[in-house]
């Protein structure tokens, strides 16, 4: 946290970062490793908002890198679509960690507000049949902010009555709202049932000096689209993770008890925090409608709504790089998995259709060994860690004392079973 | 009696068909400290969560400075300074000392940083402990330091009325010495305090007017050390026959 007393003063010192935040890592490096990593960790921290751009052209050079004769499978088509799915899943894991990981509220629902992006933006743009009911007919960039803003009221709709509900609760009723939301595009006429809506039609550039039609042309486009829709999503959710709103979420998630008491508007930064997580599945919902061309309620299936939780837990609650793994390892480990099997059976059982399984396994093997997640978040490093430790005595010169002497009984416990 | 601060009139509070508190009169008056003591369910953690507006009361008025403050939301009442420090501490567990301490003054908008520094170094000089510790995890502190904590935490708030809920809970008694200490100290300094405790000597000592809750009724009223001399305090909650 930037603003921090004490620690902003350090920060600067890639050894206290790593003191700070991976303890057991700085043990390990020498500082052979670390003094000259230093200098490169300054420069690049100095470099603020070009840090983003850099992030933009390392991002924009994936389609080039994966045209390569040592991976073939990665040449062509199937690759750029790996890589366009791996995106949108991006948006959503970084939208859901908002609401999970930041706010601590238990989402089972969050695709419904992706549907809703995508299905505004079917009925906003010229797509389907003539005779077929549209809202209005408007361009595909037009209809972005609507998508985004639709997304939010339903975030702002379910939220308001449902955000005094706690935990086990407020899974059910948010499980239950993407179960309506689907239910709904199933049975009413202007989405067109359970058909879906076909040929929305995709975005095109029309400027004098460029002109693109994302449809016709090369397939790494829509990736493209996909950078800055990223890059944006993870700068708002950095700023809002170090701003006054960031630790109000983080005290109510911690403490709402507490927090009510210091005066934070508990139900206030709620509502926010599903507002916000549902603007970025807005955006994703409008690059999945425009790529695809095609929606249908079946599109949307419960079970992405529980990948998605999948992909931010694994990866870490609250962390933007856990968010960003999390969505890369749930699009792409069932890929490897399909490609290595071959279409084999084991037991009787298609290994490719069972794919979904190894999440299972994933996340019971993360949960035991890193329970914060592959790239845990630091608070919720520490939340996980807290316990009595009462009388264990922390000095301030050892950084990593708080973590190394938490839980004193077990420590001794565990101690003593390896002597 | 001096002017009254807080003032309950009639007060009820019911949990769905429960009524907890059942017409509750009781007032604070400006640099007053003001015990209430009673056993388990009495409604003790009842009323101050009705005065803080987390659950408010369902009959009855609390006025505040003269202004009734039902109507409000909790955020609203602690920006009017009621700040409640829960029981059981309530700490945030994972934020650091300080962090934990800044985010008392959370409701405090147009404050500059160094004003804000400025009262976290006089937190600091209250519990010269926090300082050492302000960059450990506060949910590593002891017991004793997390009610500290806590209360330091509310001190950033600049509470014009301070509300303790068992600040003794599960505490040792030297420590629950320290933290009576602790109350003198915030009182001498003109910040009225309304106490809630099961310990009701320790809680009798520090105030200087107490009330006696049972069944969600104020059953006594009276000066500390009257209540102290009293049979029927001495008997149920000082352990005297």
């Amino acid at each position: 946290m930037a603003s921090t007393t004490g620690t902003a003063a350090t920060s600067a010192d890639l050894r206290s970062h790593l003191d700070r935040n991976y303890p057991r890592l700085s043990q390990r490096l020498p500082d052979a490793v670390v003094a000259p990593s230093n200098i490169a960790w300054r420069g690049w921290r100095r470099l603020g908002y070009f840090r983003y751009l850099i992030a933009a052209a390392l991002m924009g050079v994936i389609p080039w890198l994966m045209d390569n004769d040592y991976f073939p499978i990665l040449q062509g088509g199937y690759g750029i679509n790996v890589l366009f799915t791996t995106g949108y899943w991006i948006l959503l894991t970084l939208g859901l960690s908002v609401v999970v990981g930041l706010a601590g509220l238990l989402d089972l629902g969050y695709v419904a507000f992706f549907m809703l992006g995508a299905y505004t933006t079917a009925l906003m743009t010229d797509s389907g049949s003539p005779d077929q009911f549209h809202i209005v007919e408007w361009p595909t960039w037009t209809v972005l902010p609507f998508a985004v803003i639709v997304a939010m009221i339903a975030g702002f709709v379910l939220g308001v009555p449902t955000l005094r509900l706690r935990g086990d609760y407020l899974a059910i009723v948010t499980l239950g709202f993407h179960e309506i939301v689907r239910q709904s595009a199933n049975n009413l006429t202007i989405t067109n049932g359970s058909r879906g809506i076909a040929q929305i039609p995709s975005p095109e550039i029309n400027l004098p000096f460029w002109q693109l039609d994302f449809g016709l042309d090369a397939e790494y486009y829509w990736w493209f689209l996909l950078i800055p829709a990223i890059l944006l999503a993870v700068m708002m959710i950095r700023h809002l993770d170090n701003s006054r709103v960031g630790r109000y979420w983080a005290a109510i998630r911690e403490d709402e008890v507490a927090a009510s008491a210091m005066g934070v508007p508990v139900t206030k930064m709620k509502v926010l925090a599903f507002v916000i997580g549902a603007s970025v599945s807005g955006v994703a919902g409008w690059i999945y409608a425009i790529k695809f061309g095609y929606i249908a309620p079946n599109s949307f299936p419960l079970l992405q709504s529980i990948l998605v939780l999948c992909a931010v837990v694994i990866g870490g609650l609250g962390s933007i790089a856990g968010a960003v793994l999390g969505a890369i390892l749930v699009t792409t480990l069932p890929e490897v998995v399909r490609e290595l099997s071959g279409g084999e059976e084991i037991f009787g059982f298609d290994i490719e259709s069972g794919r979904i399984a190894i999440f299972g396994v994933l996340l019971i093997i993360v949960m035991i060994y890193r329970p914060g997640g592959l790239l845990a978040a630091k608070r919720r490093r520490t939340e996980l860690q807290e316990a009595g430790a009462a009388d264990n005595v922390v000095t301030a010169e050892d950084p990593h004392a708080h973590i190394k002497t938490r839980d004193a009984d077990l420590w001794d416990e565990r101690k003593k079973g390896n002597d | 009696m001096p002017e009254a601060l807080l003032e309950l009139k009639d007060v009820h509070v019911r949990y769905g068909v429960i009524e907890a508190v059942r017409g509750i009169n009781l007032t604070v008056g400006e640099s007053e400290v003001v015990t209430l003591i009673g056993g388990n369910g009495a409604g003790k953690t009842t009323t101050l969560r009705a005065i803080s507006m987390v659950h408010g009361p369902s009959r009855g008025e609390i006025l505040f400075r003269g202004e009734d403050i039902t109507s409000l939301r909790s955020d609203e009442v602690v920006s009017r300074g009621i700040i409640h420090v829960p029981e059981g501490r309530h700490i945030f567990p994972s934020m650091s000392v300080a962090e934990n301490i800044e985010m008392g003054a959370f409701q405090r908008k147009k404050t500059s940083r160094k004003e804000l520094n400025e009262d976290v170094d006089r937190v600091f000089m209250l519990f010269p402990r926090m300082k050492e510790r302000r960059k450990q995890a506060g949910g590593t502190l002891s017991g004793g330091e997390q009610q500290m904590l806590a209360i330091g935490r509310a001190l950033m708030a600049k509470p014009k009325l301070l509300m303790l809920d068992e600040p003794s809970m599960g505490l040792a008694p030297q420590v629950v010495e320290t933290v009576f200490g602790v109350v003198e100290t915030i009182n001498s300094e003109g910040i009225p305090v309304l106490l809630i405790e099961q310990n009701a000597q320790m809680a009798l000592q520090a105030a200087s007017r107490g009330y006696v809750i049972e069944t969600g009724e104020i059953v006594l009223e009276d000066k500390a050390q009257s209540l102290l001399g009293n049979d029927r305090v001495r008997k149920a909650y000082l352990g005297e026959e």
